[in-house]
């Protein structure tokens, strides 16, 4: 084992010349797609460049990236049998009255989040994971999603965000366009529809992740 | 104009090797919680990187996602796992044992 030492020693140093000789040989002022990106602006019912290429453009990986965090959730849920993290002492005052005030705020900040996304970095993600954060929070000063929420309605909600996706992506297909081709004149509106329901399915989902096993179960023992 | 310029230069280089430091940290911590809290710390500094490179959307996803709920999830993780947070007393007790 000892005597390849060299060896992976002379590969990295290859990998590391080859990597910086890469970076330093790219050009100082690269356009990229940034002209075609600019260029169709009008068309994409926002004004932030990121939020078109994301929630538009390029809507399709968006679509799978919010597929791929359900598929993670639906994939700890079927492990099932995690025993709960028991916190090891009570809450103390200050994780409480933190969590009261922090709360409501985190919401506002995800709504703000979600709404500045048209013109300014912002989306679906950033708030989705400020909610999550406040969903975190919650659960950590001992608060449990109530029985009768736990079923149908936080099934529904999780899946909400794809399927409304996947609702106005295929919107157009009737008219004859392609999946996700957005009306420029209803773009605006159908983004905002789909980061809205994407924010809370994402902020949940995260939450839930958090919690480790479907709410549903029974408590392992 | 001139000192700015240095500046950042000089304030890349910290973030740059801030970052490197930490992920080797991070990846060389026989504490397994220590390593959780030093991958915060490098999303957070990553965040600023990010920022460096006139990417906020980016800095927002990887502070909100990549440093705070990755790191949420990574210590649930961890005590889910039933390792006790000192992990490197529990692998040495393991040691004793056998």
């Amino acid at each position: 084992m000892a005597g390849y030492a060299w060896l992976l020693r002379l590969l990295l140093l290859l990998l590391a010349v080859g990597l910086g000789y890469a970076v330093l040989s790219l050009p100082d002022q690269a356009q990229g797609l940034q002209p075609d990106v600019l260029g169709k602006m009008d068309q994409s019912g926002v004004t932030h460049p990121v939020t078109a290429v994301l929630l538009n453009f390029r809507g399709y990986d968006t679509l799978l990236e919010m597929a791929v965090l359900l598929l993670a959730l639906l994939g700890i849920w079927s492990l099932g049998g995690l025993p709960e993290a028991r916190p090891e002492s009570e809450p103390g005052p200050v994780l409480g009255t933190l969590t009261q005030v922090l709360v409501p705020v985190l919401i506002v900040v995800a709504g703000y989040l979600l709404w500045t996304g048209a013109h300014a970095p912002g989306g679906a993600f950033q708030a989705g994971a400020v909610l999550g954060a406040a969903g975190v929070l919650l659960q950590l000063t001992g608060w449990r999603l109530p029985r009768r929420a736990a079923g149908h309605p936080l099934r529904i909600t999780l899946v909400a965000g794809v399927a409304v996706f996947l609702i106005v992506a295929a919107l157009p297909l009737p008219g004859g366009r392609q999946l996700l081709e957005y009306d420029p004149n209803y773009a605006g509106v159908l983004i905002l529809v789909v980061e809205a329901f994407a924010t809370v399915s994402i902020g949940v989902t995260l939450a839930a992740l958090f919690f480790g096993a479907d709410p549903t179960d029974k408590a392992p023992k | 104009m001139e000192g700015m310029t240095w500046l950042g230069w000089s304030f890349d280089a910290f973030v740059g090797a801030g970052l490197l430091w930490l992920a080797w940290r991070a990846l060389a911590s026989p504490d397994l919680f220590k390593a959780v809290v030093l991958f915060v710390a490098f999303g957070l500094l990553l965040a600023l990187a990010w920022v460096r490179l006139e990417a906020p959307d980016v800095a927002l996803a990887e502070a909100a996602i990549g440093a705070g709920l990755t790191g949420a999830l990574l210590i649930a993780a961890l005590t889910r796992l039933g390792i006790s947070m000192a992990s490197g007393r529990h692998r040495n007790n393991n040691k004793e044992e056998l």
